[in-house]
């Protein structure tokens, strides 16, 4: 268990350098184009060259990388000029917002996609497991702003059972004490996510259905509920458990959306201002921060893997 | 050594990537009353089965009539702006209306579809060309290599691409190629990922260690052996690239970051749309809201069948 440990830690470090390489060349593929940004398309040469050398960027870039990184492990993500604050302040203030709801998004869509799709999985080939395919699809195939804006139309504009907006509160107490105004988010990532979950869980079911431990399970005389549920379901969480690793980045890119249609002041709605001032540091920091905590929560996810089930220490 | 030495071993590579595109040359044409069937006749036959993956394709060669042919007998103004028409209700001369700027619906939906398409598309195959590659020789390579390569996968995969695409819109402003590369930039460590576990295990197999033993080169290995033999794979995750493609294009199309006017994406029409919600000009929202969905699930309805029909023909044989 220590070699796992020690093994894995040494590749989320790895990865994790990789990650702030990746993401530096990408920002940096454009010569000049932080500052061009900046200044806008009427900028003067002159202009351009004067604030490249103003804030560092005529130096090469190993040299930039390598002062950028040194910063990032000190925990400074850079000064932001638009909101004239620490851009790790500002960080610090959204980030707790968009996991929250990310939770609970994750969550309900979790808690109604599983079970679904292991009905599917039980009762397939059948009516029940077409329709709920069906509305997985719709789900699978929608684009997130565009559900979010349909319940609002339909919840908020035409019945008003449900506010508009998400909770406007800056303390994640307050956002938890105003929970009708958080339905509709929640709705909106758990239609998301329980196309997913429900797909993922009907596949998983059916691959654990035809395995030797099945039969030796039933062979042995156990009732379909206790192979169901003591044997096919905790194999079929294992696939979950990794899928939901690897689905990370999605649950938090996707926040962007439904913060931009709900107002959430969260991290993705800090990313989309940011983007609408170009205001690069801020969103350099936030996608830089957003692929940590990935990392760390595969990390995590791996680690607690490898204490349930023995194999995956050995592979 | 461009020419293969061994010509029986070049016939072997035949073997597995040419029956489909030459069977009569084959000894196994002629072999028994059976009629010779080729993976991809298989194949077919089991996605025919399917009676959902016939409407995804019907689906699919309907949008693609629509987008491109169309224009061609719904002729529409589609550059400047028409004032006069903004808002226009569906009717005979508008089959679907008009927008804000007056442009007619339906033919900004064609327009739109061939950004989308075009994007999709073009991005999918680059993507899974690239990634395939990449995968397979990380995946033969093995050992320090492979590790190395999987890292930086790994690291590619946990970031959030939207950032990522979001920061690259914002600094260039992106024509529809840049759209294509930098959504294949940020899609293909998916098909690698998928390429190299299949690598895994077919580079233990026989005909690989004959190319070994006669002397061909490793590119020799990944290209004409291993890559044709993940081609099912490959193929099933690039559906499934256009149809996520098309979702992302829509979705910075929604934050204001799509192509830019007089041009359009699907995305962009509909978040155009969505600004009058309120005001029940329902053909502005429903048309594309719709086709983006419908040929989303067209396009994944025929991934699934996909899949089904290579893993049937694995099973089968």
């Amino acid at each position: 268990m220590t070699g796992y440990l020690i093994r894995r830690l040494i590749q989320t470090i790895v990865v994790t350098l990789i990650v702030t390489i990746i993401t530096f060349v990408l920002l940096h593929l454009v010569p000049g184009g932080e500052v061009r940004a900046v200044l806008g398309i009427r900028a003067s040469k002159a202009e351009i060259v004067a604030d490249s050398k103003l804030w560092g960027f005529d130096q090469p870039l190993y040299v930039q990388y390598l002062k950028w990184l040194w910063q990032l492990l000190h925990g400074n993500f850079g000064f932001d000029i638009k909101y004239s604050a620490p851009v790790s302040t500002l960080l610090w203030q959204a980030f707790p917002r968009t996991l929250v709801l990310a939770f609970i998004g994750t969550a309900v869509g979790l808690l109604i996609g599983v079970p679904l799709g292991i009905l599917q999985a039980v009762r397939r080939y059948t009516a029940v497991d077409h329709i709920i395919t069906g509305f997985g699809f719709v789900g699978y195939g929608s684009p997130t702003f565009f559900v979010g804006l349909m319940l609002v139309n339909w919840f908020a504009v035409d019945l008003h059972i449900f506010p508009a907006f998400a909770p406007q509160s800056t303390s994640i107490l307050g956002i938890l004490a105003d929970p009708v105004a958080l339905i509709l988010p929640v709705a909106t990532y758990a239609f998301i996510a329980f196309a997913l979950w429900s797909r993922f869980m009907r596949s998983s079911v059916l691959d654990n259905i035809v395995q030797d431990y099945v039969r030796t399970a039933r062979a042995k005389g156990a009732s379909e509920q206790r192979v169901l549920w003591g044997h096919i379901f905790r194999n079929s969480l294992i696939t979950i458990v990794t899928l939901l690793g690897l689905q990370l980045p999605v649950i938090i890119g996707g926040a962007i959306f439904i913060e931009v249609v709900f107002n959430y002041p969260g991290m993705g709605l800090l990313f989309f201002n940011s983007a609408l001032n170009t205001d690069i540091q801020m969103m350099l920091a936030i996608t830089v921060l957003t692929t940590i905590v990935t990392i760390l929560g595969n990390l995590l996810a791996d680690i607690g893997y490898a204490m349930l089930d023995p194999r995956v220490r050995y592979s | 050594m461009a020419m293969t030495p061994h010509p029986e071993v070049g016939g072997m590579a035949l073997d597995s990537a040419g029956t489909l595109l030459a069977p009569p040359d084959f000894a196994g044409g002629q072999q028994a009353e059976e009629k010779p069937r080729s993976m991809f006749r298989r194949g077919w036959e089991v996605f025919a089965e399917n009676k959902l993956a016939l409407i995804g394709l019907g689906f699919v060669i309907f949008v693609l009539l629509f987008s491109f042919v169309g224009p061609l007998i719904y002729k529409t103004q589609q550059v400047s702006v028409t004032l006069g028409n903004a808002y226009c209700t569906p009717g005979p001369q508008h089959l679907l209306g008009c927008d804000n700027l007056g442009y007619d619906v339906v033919g900004r939906l064609m327009q739109g579809g061939q950004s989308s398409l075009e994007v999709g598309l073009a991005a999918a195959f680059i993507s899974c060309l690239f990634g395939s590659i990449y995968g397979a020789v990380s995946g033969f390579a093995g050992g320090i290599v492979d590790a190395i390569m999987m890292r930086i996968v790994d690291a590619f995969l946990s970031i959030p691409f939207i950032f990522v695409l979001i920061i690259l819109a914002v600094l260039i402003h992106p024509s529809r190629v840049a759209f294509i590369g930098f959504i294949a930039i940020t899609y293909w460590p998916q098909p690698a990922r998928l390429v190299r576990g299949e690598t895994l295990s077919l580079r233990t197999r026989e005909y690989v260690a004959a190319v070994k033993v006669a002397g061909g080169r490793s590119s020799r290995a990944v290209l004409r052996h291993i890559m044709p033999n993940a081609i099912g794979t490959i193929i099933v995750q690039a559906t499934f690239a256009v149809a996520d493609a098309i979702l992302i294009l829509s979705s910075l199309g929604f934050l204001g970051f799509g192509v830019q006017l007089p041009q359009t994406d699907w995305g962009s029409m509909l978040s155009n749309g969505l600004q009058y919600l309120t005001l029940g000009y329902w053909w502005l929202i429903y048309p594309a809201g719709i086709i983006i969905i419908m040929t989303v699930v067209a396009f994944n309805f025929i991934g699934d069948a996909l899949r089904d029909a290579f893993e049937t023909r694995l099973q089968r044989r």
